[in-house]
């Protein structure tokens, strides 16, 4: 990925009046959010609150209605919009024989990984890896990954075809408090980098006062939005945040 | 003793029986693999009971050659089970178990008949003896489309198999390929059913790879041990069940099995 003195701050990405119905239910109800390239835009909200929706819809994966822009704002021009996705999980069970090479291989390129492996795409891979000191992994098995060493493994794919926008799933189980902490510092790391915008689902509200610059509290639409002070003072986070509870 | 190896080559119905092996054999190794990392045995089995009734649809329908209609029967069933299992609200596996048993009921109901099902009998268990040149024929062609499939798709199968969301997040056409998989296991189990039987072709679908499971660490060694335990279990089978008077189809699993236990305790001796 190439690494940039500062973000430009030009590209925006922006969600208007997006809503997903789900058979009768309605999800999502005018999501308006404008995310910008070099901000980490961190959602919170109670479980339920259609946050995983919110990134399957941009992620394409739900119908939605509205509209997800992505513009370049020096000449105004759309273009299409390069996302990075991190999940929470691999559908990796015990002794699964894929290492983080053959995952990586699978989705980056069409050499294909039963028969060989490339030594430059090898390479390659070993250099993402490395931003995020996990170079050492690549012959792992994945199933064989810490919670945290996954979360990193992911964080380099993702930003391997340096996507403009970062959709990621704050981990929540397999990840201890050190890791938190370096999976922040990470993000933070990459925002301050690179060009691109972060949208993460957060569950810790400690690490979204101390890294997000926008912070959206979602329940079916968006009931406050702005720096962490602002939203954690609003009427509504009390009424959802009865105690600052980890959710 | 040179004769007693070669007394076998010198029957052409062994020699054709030897290239079937040759053929079925590594495709079986070489699907096992995903079918494994899917969870997609129940499926797959479910797939080789649908042969009955594509048969008894032949029959009904007074086709002269059974192949073709179970084959596109297999096809639909394989399209129908993997539609069904994306929208039912009830498990894959009860969803296959229920569509399974019923179209195993419709095709031996109609099979039997007038106390028929005697004819079909030796589908169960598959006669590799009586394979044709013709057949071998398809074999190959169906094994050079495999080939093709496996080394252009290989990488999204594995990817979408990894994590669907992800999969798609990257332009890959998640359901295609998952079509298109279930399209190639349908016919590769129905072209080589006749000759490894009904009740038998799931395992050596599933116990190379499985066996290939317990000791691979990655995609190159878990494809390279599946084809090398599908390809010995085959060929050693085929010998020994000519010098047994064995059927060969049970012979071939016998000694699948044998080296999934081998592998198994070899792997768990390792990882401690």
């Amino acid at each position: 990925m190439r690494k940039i003195i500062k973000p430009c701050g030009l590209h925006c990405i922006k969600i208007n009046h997006l809503g997903v119905t789900i058979g009768e239910q309605e999800i999502l109800k005018d999501i308006n959010l404008h995310v910008h390239c070099g901000t980490m835009t961190a959602i919170i909200g109670k479980n339920g609150a259609g946050k995983s929706t919110l990134i399957r819809a941009i992620l394409g994966e739900v119908p939605y209605s509205g509209e997800i822009a992505f513009k370049d704002r020096e000449n105004g021009r759309a273009q299409k919009l390069r996302i990075g996705y991190v999940p929470q999980h691999m559908n990796v069970e015990k002794s699964t024989p894929v290492s983080v090479y053959d995952m990586i291989a699978s989705y980056q390129s069409n050499i294909p990984v039963f028969l060989y492996k490339s030594k430059k795409l090898y390479q390659d891979i070993k250099n993402t890896l490395k931003m995020f000191a996990a170079e050492h992994l690549i012959d792992k098995q994945v199933c064989n990954l810490s919670g945290g060493e996954l979360q990193r493994v992911l964080l380099s794919m993702a930003v391997m075809d340096e996507p403009n926008l970062l959709l990621l799933d704050e981990p929540v189980s397999g990840i201890d408090q050190n890791g938190m902490e370096l999976f922040y510092q990470n993000i933070a790391y990459l925002r301050e980098n690179f060009d691109l915008a972060v949208i993460l689902i957060s569950h810790d509200l400690d690490y979204v006062e101390r890294y997000a610059d926008h912070v959206v509290l979602l329940d079916r639409e968006i009931l406050a939005q702005g720096n962490a002070r602002e939203v954690y003072s609003s009427d509504a986070f009390r009424r959802v945040f009865t105690d600052r509870e980890v959710v | 003793m040179t004769a007693f190896f070669t007394e076998w080559w010198s029957y052409g119905f062994m020699r054709n029986a030897f290239l079937a092996v040759l053929i079925i054999t590594p495709l079986f190794g070489l699907l096992g693999t995903m079918i494994v990392n899917n969870k997609m045995a129940f499926f797959s089995d479910a797939l080789g009971h649908s042969a009955l009734t594509g048969i008894a649809i032949g029959v009904v329908l007074g086709v002269t050659d059974t192949t073709w209609s179970m084959v596109v029967f297999a096809i639909l069933f394989a399209l129908l089970l993997n539609y069904i299992g994306s929208k039912a609200a009830a498990s894959t596996d009860t969803v296959i178990s229920v569509f399974s048993s019923a179209s195993i009921a419709v095709g031996l109901a109609i099979l039997s008949r007038g106390g028929n099902f005697s004819h079909y009998s030796s589908l169960l268990v598959g006669d590799i003896l009586s394979i044709t040149p013709r057949e071998i024929l398809y074999l190959l062609i169906i094994f050079g489309a495999t080939m093709i499939f496996w080394v252009t798709g290989f990488n999204r199968l594995n990817a979408v198999s990894l994590n669907r969301t992800l999969a798609r997040s990257r332009g890959i056409p998640v359901r295609l390929m998952e079509l298109v998989f279930a399209v190639f296991i349908a016919l590769i189990v129905m072209l080589s059913i006749k000759w490894v039987g009904i009740l038998i072709i799931n395992a050596l679908l599933i116990l190379p790879a499985a066996g290939s499971r317990n000791i691979s660490v990655n995609m190159r060694e878990y494809h390279f041990f599946s084809v090398l335990f599908s390809l010995f279990s085959g060929i050693v089978g085929l010998i020994i069940s000519y010098f047994t008077n064995v059927a060969t189809g049970p012979m071939i699993v016998i000694l699948a099995a044998v080296i999934y236990f081998a592998t198994y305790i070899y792997g768990r001796k390792r990882v401690q």
